[in-house]
């Protein structure tokens, strides 16, 4: 009786998260990989082929834009790295008890601040009639109002700032964890700060470095609002080809085959990312 | 302290986390403080301090709290957000109890297809999710004739598109959680004579509840906030960030904005330390 | 007692049955885990209002055998009494047995009072009575003003009291106790060692106690099981397991002492000789139930409490009887504790013995490179066939 409530009480558990991941993600994928392999070739009349793939491998565009999102991202990503490593570590070991809490804090509360926002304050400090462009005419520095906005740097800058938070918060927990007495010891043992800093501290930060560069390439790599509303409509990033051809061109199919690409392609760089660190998905992201 | 910083590094070290905090705060400054000038434009010059942008019910200046669309964005927002809380708190509890008190085969395997939708682009959840429920619908309609509204782009489909990937946050904030929590609690609570039903609901949920109420309310923000699965699954029922980015494209930028950008950064930094207390351990373990 | 006429049906039966002057009784329990048999075959009796103790090392299926008592684990056959009453089908929350958990397991949520509280609400006890019950036990473990403290403000050893509280007033008809002060640091343990067998003259409660700490069991038990691989080697009183055990095992376990492998070399029932791996010659009595014969592999062991040091400049002192067994060395280095002081002493085969010392401070005080002689009757080597 006692395995009979226990098998059943298994049952009841496994089955909102089997109607989850089956009605929500893997049907709805299978259904936009068959969607992406039909072409429309006359009203209500379908033919199934790889049309819409052969279409995006021949028209540069499409394909450059891929690149360049995957490119950008991954920049966004390092760049996102190297400036957050050094704050959460300030934050994890060097701040006094009490300012870590509250910088800490600083860190957190803005971490849902909707991407629409921050791109939105970006555009009042940057445009041509924005706060640093009408300071520096003020100041005499230049003498002509810049336009900061529309170019691939702020592009950049807005995305590093969307996603860095998605970076620092992960480390800081990871680094915090760590012992201070590891450091301690490295020192005690003869290291100078840089082999400390590699061979000690980035290795047992490396889940959480993994983590924090795969939640934070997927976000940049995903972005909409960022790159439209900093690049202008020449940004080129690659969901906006997906929406353009959903919304604007209500060519469903083909923007089922772009959705299916950026996936793919998004997926194979994070595997290799996780190959090239050693590291897993169940090690990395599932454990933050 | 196991650092031994030379003073002019360490003060350099400083000076690069406070230019950090400037560049972290600037935009969100930027965005919330234009909302009280007094211009039509969110620009300098500063023209004095209002609050017409929030209280003023005539145009040109008319304040966030009289503006019906933006009113009515907020409530939308609202109602999905608390439909996917609850929801996504639901199921997340389940998968927690599931994978730290469940045994199973192929659980690892499991347990990574349940992290995945958090990795997976919010574009692509909501195109697939546009894409299955359209196909079901168009289906169902050319069989039986019957057209399942609720299956078209509308506010159902924002709630099941914002709960695929939030159950992920709200299962690891929940799982972490039951992780360690001590099971000889549970048994001690047999022990001293209560049923199954009386250990769960006295011993193990007021356990787990900081975690549930924590994650409730990241996912009240996150769904709050969400844009791009949103985006493509938005009917007539447009929710508050749908309605800002439309204002935005078709208006340009007004101090309208700027109010509702400060209202929604107050309202989710002060959820974020409500969900921030409640996590904190009282016992000190 | 409170007074409170609690469990009228429970002193009915109590009176009804026969084998009642037994709280717990185990009848061949025996359970297995996949290929590995925890407890095999176990059985035990004990009797009303005694502090009985299971020692052994972890991973002896003493936890097991516990959480078979407390209804966690069934037993794949056997037999469990309670009061004469088997209890094998009886879910843990049927049971009236309680349990005082390794780490305590209180209730985090809940404050003093609520922890303590919990099983008479469960057990549907009227709320006025409840506030008397819970304000009585407090008084007993003499604690009667920490009612609203929440646990995280509790010391270790208040914390210990009021787990142990949280089950007594239920008026359990056994208490059972998996090492409870494993947690504790050593000087609150030694404290609470004390403490545990003064609370259970006053509860005047069968209790059931786990350890791997052969002290704690010794100083508060009646009686002692000894266990290992899932078996019970001796039940005695703590001196019997001293003085006289059983099995190897038993001696090795309980207490410290020197241990030599070897064979015997003669053999007249009683006292023996025995060669050891190392080649020395040592007499010594056979122990056990075992019947050592010429050959036979032998463990010798010897406690250090029976081994004579002697300087060798004293010749004074003669070599008395032959029984005795007499080796010399050198000492190697001394083990200062107050009156419980070792000397570690290399012999001329290799080895090293521990042998107990007066060190008074003096300068007559044995020092490392010393040359001695160390000295035991041969009853005192305790030989067992292995």
């Amino acid at each position: 009786m006692q395995k009979d409530i226990r098998r059943l009480s298994l049952i009841l558990l496994f089955t909102p998260f089997a109607l989850w991941i089956v009605l929500l993600i893997i049907l709805p994928h299978i259904g936009m990989v068959i969607l992406s392999l039909r072409e429309k070739v006359a009203p209500r009349v379908y033919e199934y082929g790889l049309a819409n793939y052969i279409d995006f491998i021949n028209e540069p565009i499409y394909w450059n834009t891929l690149l360049r999102t995957g490119m950008m991202s991954l920049l966004v990503t390092t760049l996102a790295l190297l400036i957050g490593f050094p704050i959460a570590y300030y934050i994890a070991k060097i701040a006094g008890n009490r300012t870590r809490g509250a910088l800490f804090l600083l860190c957190l509360i803005p971490l849902w601040v909707s991407d629409l926002i921050r791109a939105f304050g970006w555009i009042l400090l940057l445009r041509e009639t924005g706060v640093v462009s009408s300071t520096l005419v003020w100041a005499g520095i230049i003498n002509q109002p810049i336009e900061f906005l529309y170019n691939d740097v702020t592009v950049v800058v807005g995305l590093v700032y969307t996603v860095i938070l998605f970076m620092i918060v992960p480390l800081v927990s990871t680094l915090d964890g760590m012992d201070n007495s590891m450091i301690e010891a490295g020192y005690n043992l003869g290291g100078n700060g840089p082999t400390v800093l590699r061979r000690i501290i980035i290795p047992y930060a490396m889940p959480g470095i993994v983590a924090g560069c795969i939640v934070v390439f997927m976000l940049t790599a995903g972005s909409y609002l960022t790159p439209i509303l900093l690049g202008g409509k020449n940004s080129s990033w690659f969901t906006e080809q997906i929406y353009d051809q959903f919304i604007t061109r209500y060519n469903w199919e083909s923007g089922a085959a772009f959705g299916f690409l950026l996936l793919a392609f998004t997926s194979i760089v994070v595997w290799l990312g996780l190959k090239l660190s050693g590291q897993t998905l169940s090690t990395t992201v599932a454990k933050s | 302290m196991a650092q031994r910083k030379n003073p002019a590094i360490l003060f350099g070290y400083r000076l690069y986390v406070l230019a950090f905090f400037i560049f972290l705060a600037a935009p969100l400054l930027a965005a919330g403080l234009f909302a009280f000038n007094d211009s039509l434009f969110p620009t300098l010059p500063w023209r004095g301090f209002t609050l017409n942008w929030f209280f003023n019910d005539t145009e040109p200046q008319l304040g966030m709290f009289h503006d019906r669309r933006l009113l009515r964005g907020l409530y939308y927002s609202s109602i999905i957000a608390i439909m996917v809380s609850v929801l996504s708190v639901f199921v997340g509890t389940c998968n927690a109890f599931l994978f730290v008190r469940g045994n199973f085969p192929a659980k690892n395997f499991f347990y990574i297809l349940m992290v995945i939708p958090l990795v997976i682009p919010g574009v692509i959840l909501g195109i697939s999710i546009l894409v299955l429920a359209s196909s079901m619908a168009n289906s169902v309609e050319n069989a039986f004739d019957i057209d399942l509204g609720m299956l078209r782009p509308g506010i159902f489909l924002v709630v099941l598109g914002q709960f695929s990937f939030i159950t992920t946050i709200t299962s690891l904030v929940i799982t972490a959680r039951l992780k360690k929590f001590d099971e000889t609690m549970e048994e001690a609570a047999f022990n001293l004579g209560a049923s199954r039903i009386r250990v769960l609901r006295t011993v193990t949920l007021p356990f787990l509840f900081p975690a549930m109420f924590a994650a409730g309310i990241v996912s009240f923000l996150v769904s709050f906030e969400n844009f791009n699965t949103t985006l493509f699954l938005v009917g007539s029922e447009a929710p508050l960030t749908i309605t800002m980015y439309d204002r935005m494209v078709k208006v340009g930028s007004t101090p309208v904005l700027n109010a509702v950008s400060f209202f929604l950064m107050v309202g989710s930094a002060l959820l974020a330390l409500l969900s921030i207390v409640a996590q904190r351990d009282k016992s000190g373990t | 007692m409170s007074g409170a006429p609690s469990f009228p049906v429970n002193c009915v039966a109590q009176h009804m049955e026969t084998t009642a002057e037994y709280d717990l009784e185990c009848i061949s329990v025996s359970k297995k885990f996949g290929t590995v048999q925890a407890v095999d075959d176990v059985s035990l009796t004990i009797p009303k209002g005694s502090f009985f103790s299971i020692l052994g090392p972890s991973g002896c299926g003493k936890t097991t055998l516990m959480r078979m008592i407390a209804g966690f684990e069934h037993p794949n056959s056997g037999d469990i009494r309670i009061k004469g009453k088997s209890v094998v089908n009886t879910p843990p929350n049927k049971r009236n047995v309680k349990m005082v958990f390794q780490h305590l397991a209180l209730f985090p949520m809940m404050n003093v009072f609520e922890n303590i509280a919990y099983g008479l609400r469960c057990g549907g006890v009227p709320a006025s009575e409840i506030e008397t019950r819970v304000k009585d036990v407090l008084e007993r473990i003499a604690l009667p003003d920490v009612a609203n403290r929440e646990i995280h403000q509790l010391s270790g050893g208040q914390k210990q009291r009021i787990a142990i509280a949280r089950c007594m007033v239920l008026k359990p008809d056994v208490l059972l106790l998996d090492e409870p002060l494993g947690a504790l640091d050593l000087k609150l343990r030694e404290a609470m060692k004390i403490e545990l067998k003064l609370l259970q003259h006053q509860f005047e409660t069968t209790f059931l106690y786990i350890t791997h700490d052969q002290s704690e069991a010794l100083v508060m038990s009646d009686n002692v099981a000894v266990m290992n691989s899932g078996k019970f080697e001796q039940i005695g009183t703590p001196q019997n397991l001293y003085h006289d055990p059983a099995t190897a095992f038993v001696a090795g376990f309980v207490g410290d002492t020197n241990r030599w492998a070897g064979k015997a070399t003669s053999s007249n029932g009683s006292v023996i000789k025995l060669e050891t791996d190392t080649g020395r010659q040592v007499s010594g009595a056979a122990r056990g139930t075992g019947k050592i014969s010429q050959g036979d592999k032998v463990t010798a062991f010897v406690r250090p409490e029976h081994i004579t040091a002697e300087k060798l400049d004293k010749k004074s002192r003669a070599q008395t009887a032959a029984a005795k067994n007499v080796i010399s060395g050198t000492v190697e280095s001394l083990l200062f504790n107050g009156a419980n002081s070792r000397v570690l002493v290399r012999d001329q085969s290799g080895d090293l013995v521990e042998a107990e010392v007066v060190l008074t401070g003096g300068s007559q005080d044995m020092k490392p490179g010393d040359d001695v002689t160390l000295n035991w009757a041969a009853q005192q080597t305790m030989c067992f066939v292995t």
